[in-house]
Order: C-alpha cells, then sequence, then structure tokens
C-alpha cells in the first residue's frame, strides 16, 4: 500500500484555488457535503511522485481564519481540530501574484498553527505583464516556508508543486508572528487557564463566531466559554493582530516584492468604466440576460427534440423485446417515461450552468453586484442577492447557499425568503412544453412569441421576488448594521477546464439529485394507476366492450379512427397499386384502428377507476376552477416533491396502458377537456398552469435548506403557504378571464 | 487637506488616518484598508453608492457609509485635473 495525506487547498476567493485542484486532480474529484451542513466539500486524489498519493480538499475561500461565515468555519475547524480524519498534513495557501500581500496574512496565520505550509504563487504568468518580480529564495527564508510559482492558466509548475508536497516532511513549523504582543496580560492569563494547548489555536477557538450572525456554531472546546472579554473587545483586538501581521508582511515584502507601477493596468480600468457605465453598464448588462435567455429556448431545442425521440423508441423497443408482463409494463411505462421526463432537459440546465459559471469566471458577476447594489436597497436587498437571484435561475438550493455572503442579517433573510421566486431550471421542464403547447409561431421583434414568453416568466419570476422583497422590507423588524465589502477581481478569461468541470459536474447532480425522486414517484405512480380495487376497474374490458357495441366509439376515438384512415388512404393512392387492393387494406387497418381505439378507452376507463383516478377525482374540485382535470391535478400535487416531476408525472399517466409510440408533447396535446371536448392543454389552462408554477413553493429541498440557512421552521413555512396561496389565486384569476 | 474616503474624487488618492467608528467590518481591514495604507478611488456606481477603490492593491467596493467613516489625507500631487 501507498502512502496516502492529506492536504487542504486554502486562500482567498478568486486565486485560482479552484484551477490548482483541477490540475492536481483532473478528473479523480468528487464534489458533497461537510456533514450535517450544506457547506459544499470538494476532495480528490493526485498522485505524487515518489508513490505518494494525496488527498486533496479544497476548503472554501476564505480572505483569513477570522471567520465571518459559515463557509468560512468550515475551512477553520478543519484547520483546527486535529482529530478530523481531513486534517492536513500540508496546507496549500493560494496566493495571486498581484495581491500576495494580502494573501500573506492568512498564509501566516497557518504558519502560526503550526501545520506545514506551502506558498502556491498562482498567476506567474503575468508577473512581466504587471511589472512584478519576486526574490523568491529570500522570501522563503523569511517566511521560513517553501514557495512554488504556478501559472494554471499555463500549465506551469505544477509538477515542481508536486515534488515540494511529496517532500512534505521537511517543511517548517516554525510559526511566523508572536500574536501575544497584543495583549500580554490577557494572553498570560489564557495560557494558565489552558497550559497544554497551543496558545493561537484557543485564540481562534474563542474569537471564532464574535463576528458572524445569526448561526453560530458550537465549538467542542472548553475554550470557547473562556470569556474574560466582551465581543467588541475581541473584535478589536482581532483588528490589532490585523496590523500586526500586515506590519509583519511589509517588513518582508519591501526587500522582496517589486511591482513597476507604470506597468500596464489600462484594461482593466478601461473594462470597469465600460461595465459599470451609468448606461452602458445596464444595457449590457440586460443584453447579456437576453442572450442567455434565447440561447436556452433556441440552442437546445435540438438535442432536445432527439433525445425525446429516442425515449419514444426505447419505449417501444422495451415493449417489443421483453417478454410482456407487469415487469414489462413497469419499465416501459413507469421508469423509462419517468426518466425521459427528467433526461430531456439536460441540454438546457447545461446551457444554463455554462453561463452563469462563465460570468462568475470572467469576474464580471462581482460588476454586476457593485452596480445594482444601490437599486437593490431599497427593496431591503444588496447587490450582492443579486448572484442568488441570478443563480437562482439554475437552482434555488445553491442560490440560497450564496447568500452567506451578504453580510446584513436583514438583507440576507430577505434574499432567502424572495430567492424561490427566480426561474430555477426545474421550472425550465413545465414552462417549456406548455409554452411549446400553447403559444401560437410567430415572431416579435425578431424573437419568437415562444421565447418572449419564456423571458416574460423570467421576468415575472423577478417582479415576483423584488415586490415581495419591498414587502419583507416594511413588514420585518429586524435592527442590523449595514456592512457591505466586495472585492471586484480583475478580469480573468475563463478557464475552459473549470468551466467544463462546472458544468458537468452540476448537470449531473442535477439529474441524479432530481432522477431519484422521480424515478420514485414514477414507480408509485404507474402501482396506483395500473391497479384498482373497485368493479369497474376489475371489469373495464367487458364494460367497454359493451358500451361500444351499444353506443359506438366515443367522440375522440372517432376522429382518431377517422384522421388516421385518411392519412393512410391518401398515401396508398400515390402508390399506384390496384384499387380492390388499396379497398382491402384500408379495411385491415380500419379494424387494426378499432382496436387500438378500444384498448385506448379500455385503458382510460381503467385509469379513471384505478386507485390514482380515484385520489385525483379526490382533488379534481379544488383544481378545476385553475382549468386542470384530475390528471394535471395529479402532477401538480407530485410537483410540491420537486417541479420537474410534473412533465414525467403526466408521462407516466399518459403511458399507462397506451401501446404506441408517442412523444410525451404529442401526448399532452391530444389531451381532450372531458367537459368542453376542447384540446385539455389551451391558452388559458396553459397560462394558468404556467403562473401557478411561476409562484407556488414547489420544492422540498429549498424548504430544507432554507431551515437549514434560516435556524427555523418559520420561515420555511411561511414560504410554502405564502406562495403556494398566492400562486393558487392568481392562476385561478387568469383562467377565469381567459377561458 | 483631511477628508474621508466617501468625499475623494474619481482618480485622488489619500493616505488612511483613521477610522472614526471604532468597529469597520474585520474583512475590510485584512483586505488592507489599515492606517497608513493608500486608497485611490476608482469609480462611483451609477447613483453615487457604492464607492470602488483600490487600497493596498486590492480592488473592493463599500458602500458610501463605511466609506465616510474612513479618514485620510489627501495626496496633493494626485488633485491636479
Amino acid at each position: 500500500m501507498s502512502k496516502q495525506i492529506n492536504v487542504a487547498l486554502i486562500g482567498n476567493p478568486n486565486t485560482g484555488k479552484t484551477s490548482v485542484f483541477n490540475q492536481l486532480t483532473g478528473l479523480n474529484q468528487k464534489v458533497g457535503n461537510y456533514p450535517g451542513i450544506t457547506v459544499e466539500k470538494k476532495e480528490g486524489i493526485c498522485k505524487l511522485p515518489r508513490g505518494v498519493r494525496a488527498h486533496i480538499i479544497d476548503l472554501p475561500g476564505t480572505y483569513s481564519l477570522n471567520t465571518t461565515s459559515l463557509d468560512e468555519s468550515v475551512a477553520v475547524e478543519l484547520l483546527l481540530n486535529k482529530n478530523d480524519k481531513d486534517h492536513p498534513d500540508v496546507a496549500l495557501v493560494i496566493s495571486d501574484v498581484e495581491n500576495l500581500k494580502r494573501n500573506l496574512l492568512l498564509f501566516t496565520q497557518i504558519k502560526d498553527l503550526k501545520i506545514p505550509a506551502i506558498l502556491v504563487i498562482n498567476m506567474a504568468d503575468r508577473m512581466a505583464r504587471k511589472g512584478i518580480s519576486i526574490d523568491i529564495p529570500l522570501l522563503e527564508e523569511k517566511l521560513n516556508a517553501r514557495i512554488a510559482l504556478v501559472s494554471t492558466r499555463k500549465g506551469l509548475g505544477i509538477e515542481q508543486l508536486k515534488e515540494l508536497i511529496a517532500d512534505y516532511k521537511s517543511l517548517s513549523k516554525t510559526p511566523n508572528v508572536d500574536t501575544t504582543v497584543i495583549d500580554p496580560e490577557y494572553f498570560d492569563k489564557l495560557k494558565k487557564t489552558f497550559p497544554k494547548e497551543d496558545i493561537y489555536k484557543l485564540w481562534l477557538v474563542i474569537t471564532q463566531d464574535v463576528n458572524f450572525m445569526p448561526i453560530e456554531k458550537k465549538l467542542i472546546k472548553d475554550a470557547s466559554s473562556f470569556s474574560t472579554k466582551t465581543k467588541s473587545e475581541l473584535k478589536r483586538l482581532q483588528q490589532k493582530e490585523t496590523i500586526l501581521r500586515y506590519q509583519f508582511i511589509n517588513g518582508i515584502l519591501k526587500e522582496t516584492y517589486k511591482v513597476d507601477r507604470n506597468a500596464a493596468k489600462g484594461f482593466r480600468a478601461t473594462l470597469d468604466k465600460i461595465l459599470t457605465h451609468k448606461v452602458f453598464g445596464y444595457l449590457i448588462f440586460f443584453i447579456i440576460l437576453l442572450t442567455i435567455f434565447q440561447a436556452i429556448y433556441g440552442w437546445s431545442e435540438y438535442p432536445m427534440d432527439m433525445i425525446d425521440g429516442f425515449f419514444a423508441s426505447a419505449t417501444e423497443w422495451v415493449k417489443d423485446t421483453l417478454p410482456p408482463g407487469v415487469f414489462t409494463n413497469l419499465i416501459a411505462e413507469g421508469v423509462l417515461a419517468g426518466i425521459g421526463g427528467i433526461v430531456i432537459f439536460i441540454p438546457q440546465i447545461a446551457f444554463l450552468f455554462l453561463f452563469i459559471s462563465l460570468l462568475e469566471e470572467t469576474g464580471y458577476m462581482s460588476r454586476v453586484v457593485f452596480l445594482m447594489d444601490r437599486i437593490m436597497r431599497p427593496f431591503g436587498l444588496s447587490g450582492k442577492s443579486v448572484v442568488p437571484l441570478i443563480s437562482g435561475t439554475a437552482c434555488a438550493i445553491p442560490a440560497v447557499m450564496a447568500t452567506r455572503t451578504i453580510e446584513n442579517w436583514k438583507e440576507r433573510l430577505i434574499t432567502i425568503l424572495v430567492t424561490p421566486f427566480t426561474t430555477c431550471s426545474a421550472r425550465l421542464p413545465v414552462y417549456l412544453i406548455i409554452i411549446a403547447l400553447v403559444i401560437p409561431e410567430g415572431n416579435f421583434l425578431g424573437l419568437s412569441f415562444k421565447a418572449l414568453t419564456l423571458m416574460l416568466l423570467y421576468i415575472l419570476g423577478f417582479v415576483a421576488a423584488i415586490v415581495s422583497a419591498m414587502a419583507l422590507n416594511k413588514i420585518l423588524k429586524i435592527k442590523s448594521r449595514s456592512f457591505f465589502v466586495i472585492e471586484l477581481p480583475n478580469y480573468k478569461l475563463p478557464l475552459l477546464k473549470n468551466v467544463g468541470y462546472t458544468v458537468l459536474e452540476k448537470t449531473k447532480s442535477f439529474v441524479f439529485g432530481a432522477g431519484k425522486i422521480i424515478l420514485a414517484i414514477s414507480i408509485i405512480l404507474w402501482f396506483l394507476g395500473s391497479n384498482g380495487f373497485s368493479d369497474d376497474f376489475n371489469n373495464a374490458e367487458s364494460i367497454i366492450e359493451k358500451r361500444v357495441s351499444q353506443e359506438g366509439y366515443s367522440t375522440y376515438s372517432e376522429t382518431y379512427i377517422k384522421n388516421n384512415l385518411e392519412q393512410y388512404r391518401a398515401s396508398l393512392v400515390d402508390s399506384g397499386m390496384y384499387p380492390n387492393v388499396i379497398q382491402d387494406s384500408i379495411q385491415t387497418m380500419e379494424s387494426t384502428l378499432e382496436g387500438r381505439a378500444l384498448n385506448q378507452e379500455i385503458a382510460s376507463y381503467k385509469l379513471e377507476h384505478s386507485y390514482m383516478g380515484y385520489m385525483g377525482k379526490a382533488i379534481e374540485p379544488v383544481v378545476e376552477p385553475l382549468g386542470y382535470d384530475w390528471k394535471i391535478g395529479i402532477a401538480v400535487l407530485t410537483s410540491f416533491a420537486a417541479r420537474e416531476v410534473f412533465v414525467g408525472t403526466l408521462a407516466t399517466i399518459y403511458s399507462v396502458g397506451n401501446d404506441e409510440e408517442e412523444t410525451i408533447k404529442n401526448r399532452m396535446a391530444a389531451e381532450v377537456n372531458p367537459v368542453t371536448k376542447e384540446p385539455l392543454f389551451n391558452l388559458a389552462s396553459g397560462i394558468s398552469l404556467l403562473l401557478f408554477y411561476a409562484f407556488a413553493m414547489q420544492c422540498m429541498s429549498t424548504l430544507a435548506i432554507v431551515k437549514r440557512e434560516t435556524n427555523s421552521w418559520k420561515w420555511p413555512t411561511f414560504q410554502l403557504v405564502f406562495m403556494s396561496l398566492f400562486a393558487y389565486i392568481i392562476a385561478l384569476i387568469a383562467y377565469q378571464i381567459l377561458k | 487637506m483631511e477628508t474621508t474616503v466617501a468625499r475623494l474624487k474619481r482618480g485622488q488618492k489619500g493616505i488612511i488616518k483613521e477610522f472614526t467608528e471604532d468597529l469597520l467590518p474585520i474583512k475590510l481591514l485584512e483586505l488592507g484598508c489599515l492606517p497608513g495604507n493608500e486608497v485611490e478611488l476608482v469609480q462611483v456606481a451609477p447613483l453615487k453608492d457604492p464607492i470602488y477603490i483600490n487600497v493596498n492593491g486590492s480592488h473592493i467596493a463599500i458602500r458610501r457609509i463605511i466609506a465616510e467613516q474612513i479618514a485620510l489625507e489627501i495626496i496633493e500631487e494626485d488633485r491636479q485635473p
């Protein structure tokens, strides 16, 4: 067995930490969560020289070990807790070459924890252009540590870095700064109380939660209760510590780090001027959003049609190949139909994540925060709320987690509460299929009506979020101070590899996360739909056969037979066959079609009298005023587990007992309203459905995250009740006006 | 001349003297916003808030209300238009 060591990557945001991680681990990585909390945990394996294997953890970005958020405290806790199985043998502190001074603050703190540390200076390829020169040997001597110069963009220095990690045993553990000088008396007392503990470690444990609200994490040590000082006294000491560290760092850098101020900085300044301009800034932002929506709708149409077709023929193939029976039906009607309902949306979700990760990677997102802060404030939001609101278009779960960067608790709470209004990718399946069914073809200003409708729905989501934020801002009485600090990082060309990994990772977790729920629900639905207890269900065949022989086929079946026969006749006329042959063929076809129609009528009669039919009928009075039948009602109800279940549910319901190869869309188009005899999915019921999905809080996972982030059931319950009632009322009004 | 970060004009620089309020967010200090360091006003957002500064090589944006608490001495030579 080769030896395995733990390596932790730690560093400021925007230093290319993730790029280093990707370079070291390649595709040997997985993303999970830290146990019990929703902080993302990225880990991977890297082979080092001399047979050493490294288990690498990418810790959340942080400016220092003075934690101000849950994410940062994860990093600190791992560094403090020697018993954690992931406690690092080596820490790689990732720094970028331009902000070395600030990055060294974190580096000296880690050195003082006596963890062997390597300083990784990334973006070394920019040094010449930025007029920077560093005396590496002298800096290594002053810091008492090894340094690796790398460029993840060019792939330089990675091998040397691996060498250094493999050689971790020779790294020095000497601290850089003596923190106790900021208040000798206090630290003396501390030392006497806990003689066995490391003094700097104790200090970090004590100050862990002075800066962050309102979920304070419990620390295992008794030291957290050691407070002979108030919070503001501790904060003042933290400030003193920071100043002390900067004195040390400035002293070192004066001798080792030279920067020619006249070297190019024009590019950044020019771009900043344009992108944050009072007119162009907003215009560019708007155009970018517009492009994203058009892309999601336009570009992904072809792969989606292919996937839809593929699942239709796969279902048929299964039915033809496997021996008929319950198992085959389960696979074809339950499992395949359900999975098809989620796989079809991969192209769109991938596009969405692609754009969002591009905006983040280039550094543009922070400019948007800067532009929007003042505009968002009257609504009780912060400029930083823009990031959750935009990434909420992918998924509300990471969006709610992204609110952690908002310093002000009231602004953060409001952002959490309104984020689920933004149109997440789970709504997309529902929107797309309904839009395709009910919105007419046509163009307006070069955009198709369908794309426009989609965009309006997105805007509607944002408006709902903003308006409810404004209301909450008035209602909520929370006093909290407004601290707002955001770094505006240098513009970067996005690294293809990073963007690719993000898209792959997010899409995968979306498909598998949602896939599990959908699969389970599909199987349950299939069972409920193909089993029943009443006589009506068990004797469906004889009942329908009797009805057909007495009253003939239903209007729907008659049109079905007539239309298909017409088509068949037309195709035969052109074939040049003899009239009597044609006549025979048509007769054979007619009896086949009649057989199919009979089967369909039996199937739908069975469905109506299955377990699911009875359940659906029970809720029908509630959904009828919105223009839905009981089948849509079932789909809406299951959507409260997760919205994307809607299409899969309908697919399962419609395919139970159905012999024909049909795409989901065609099946939905063929549904007829039993009362009006018109297509069930028309403009009125379609718009009503769209609006219901736009506003309703139908996502268990989001509710769970909100509970976790706000530390109470009060807020998720409020969201569920308020949003869903609101959705019902709006959908009701829309249907009653449009019908 | 003494003033605060909030009153700088675009491109103007100054040296941080002190904080008029005791407890600024620690993050601001960690990013290099410390007495003795140089601040340059890079940009002001369209609605006059927030303010985009370069302090100690860190490019950060802060709200006007915090900027008003950072007292500084303007570097005169940079005041020419």
